[in-house]
């Protein structure tokens, strides 16, 4: 469980988010969107552990998070976030080398073995077969976001944060990336938080929408006040049994994908 | 017509255009060659092609009388030697402290003013003292080349080092990845490529090194060599020389392009997007 307790963050004079307060339970799916600058990369970061609130308690399972990125949470970066210099299948099995607690993060013999076969079975789930040789800039926009999907999978996070993955990507092909993410988030539990700049997308993706939106605005000074969540819907219905509403969400949500 | 600046020209005007201006210089010089020669046989500022080749023959394909060696090749193996040893220490050494300073602030904010220092104080100044504390030997000559080239490699390794997006260094810790891992995974096989290209540029700057400290100190090399026949005006010996030393500056960048491709197979795709 995710929580965060009246969190302030502000650089020198800029306040970008003030008296954020929210509960996110496990298995939980949750998008946020707002305008630029109102604070989704900054929360997102603060998760992440590469920015810590001014104020404030951030929570994962009761314990303050880490102030550095570590293995408890994953992330998928819109740029960037794949290995150009390893093949598609280095890249995934990379990751069980840097798990392991070595010096290289090279693997050998056996655990290599092991780490090859789940590495081709996690590529195979997120649809890329074909192409364990190919370096990264062989690839579409999209495949590069399938293999860093794959790649952050493997590690097995427990919460995994999704940095506008799709902006980047044609319509058509987001379309398909929903699938995959839904599809993926169902079969492995995991608790999601998504940034992304398309309401459409915050709306039909995910169990849980996030407006991040400043109350209060100064005019001539725009970061005089922060930024809060100022709407917290859940998508579609959701039941008592979180379970029961992230399956229905599910299925509501691929009813209305095009 | 087209515009010229957007008028390419067809493969073989290409090669043609490419080709011209070395034509023209070998006639030119062939040209002044003939005339001063027919003024002056005995003239030795632009010797003829088979005086050259006179030459040439001499050192590379008879022993020479006092030594016994074929002196075109003794010096191509000793300078090379020296060469090839500095370059591959400053490049060892570049590499390492490129390394650390890029990707570890710490270390940056202790080396990196002493680096910069460093590269600014002009090598051939320091040969002197070189030459003082190890000696006329080989050792001054591979210290000249890696003290010159060293903190050339390292400044640019570095910069390389930082110009690696945070989002992959952020993603290997998300991993699970600790610090050692991401040198040796993450950064050090993206720096290799580039530690290849700084490695040419420094090259120009590391025959300059060791044909200076082979003209003040030595007893063979082809530094040693054209500023030995030099007291002659052997002109028909310097300018073969030269061009010796060109070609082999050639390939040797020749060399290093395409152990680079074959090496670092997905690093020219990166370095387009």
């Amino acid at each position: 469980m995710i929580e965060g307790k009246n969190i302030w963050k502000s650089f020198g004079q800029d306040t970008i988010l003030e008296r954020l307060n929210f509960k996110v339970e496990k298995g939980e799916f949750v998008t946020l969107v707002g305008a630029s600058g109102c604070g989704k990369s900054t929360l997102l970061n603060m998760l992440l552990g590469t920015s810590t609130p001014t104020k404030g308690k951030l929570l994962l399972d009761g314990e303050a998070i880490p102030d550095q990125p570590n293995a408890d949470r994953g992330i998928v970066f819109q740029h960037y976030s794949v290995f150009p210099h390893m093949t598609v299948l280095e890249n995934v099995v990379a990751t069980r080398g840097f798990q392991k607690n070595g010096v290289t993060g090279y693997l050998f013999g056996s655990a290599k073995k092991k780490a090859v076969g789940e590495a081709k079975s996690m590529l195979e789930q997120v649809g890329l077969k074909h192409v364990f040789n190919k370096y990264p800039s062989d690839l579409s926009g999209g495949m590069r976001q399938r293999l860093a999907i794959a790649q952050t999978l493997l590690a097995n996070p427990r919460v995994l944060l999704l940095d506008e993955p799709f902006g980047a990507l044609d319509p058509g092909i987001r379309a398909e990336m929903h699938e995959l993410v839904l599809s993926l988030w169902k079969e492995h539990q995991l608790t999601v938080f998504m940034v992304t700049h398309d309401l459409k997308e915050g709306f039909y993706l995910g169990t849980r929408l996030w407006v991040l939106d400043k109350i209060r605005l100064d005019p001539t000074f725009h970061n005089a006040y922060g930024a809060n969540i100022t709407y917290d819907l859940p998508v579609g219905q959701t039941d008592s049994e979180l379970y029961q509403g992230i399956k229905s969400d599910l299925n509501k949500t691929l009813a209305v994908m095009p | 017509m087209k515009r010229l600046t957007i008028y390419k020209p067809k493969s073989s005007t290409h090669i043609f255009l490419g080709m011209l201006p070395f034509v023209l210089l070998l006639l030119v010089y062939m040209g002044g060659s003939s005339a001063r020669l027919a003024d002056n046989p005995n003239d030795k500022l632009l010797p003829s092609f088979s005086t050259m080749g006179d030459a040439v023959k001499r050192v590379a394909m008879e022993p020479s009388k006092r030594t016994g060696e074929y002196v075109l090749w003794s010096d191509t193996a000793s300078s090379l030697k020296r060469l090839g040893f500095g370059l591959s220490i400053a490049a060892l050494i570049g590499l390492v402290l490129g390394i650390m300073t890029g990707a570890l602030p710490v270390f940056s904010s202790a080396l990196t003013p002493l680096i910069t220092v460093i590269s600014l104080v002009p090598p051939l100044a320091l040969l002197p003292i070189l030459f003082i504390v190890v000696g006329l030997g080989e050792v001054s000559k591979v210290a000249l080349i890696t003290i010159g080239i060293a903190p050339m490699i390292a400044r640019d390794i570095s910069r390389r080092a930082q110009e690696i997006p945070d989002q992959q260094l952020v993603k290997a810790l998300t991993l699970g990845a600790n610090s050692m891992q991401i040198i040796l995974r993450v950064y050090l096989p993206q720096l290799l490529p580039h530690l290849f290209n700084s490695i040419r540029l420094a090259m120009g700057a590391a025959w300059l090194f060791l044909i200076a400290a082979e003209a003040i100190a030595s007893t063979d090399g082809l530094g040693y060599r054209i500023f030995l026949v030099r007291r002659y005006l052997s002109m028909d010996l310097i300018l073969p020389y030269v061009a010796w030393i060109t070609l082999l500056a050639f390939i040797i960048d020749w060399l290093l392009i395409k152990l680079n491709q074959k090496l670092f197979p997905w690093f020219e795709a990166v370095g387009k997007s």
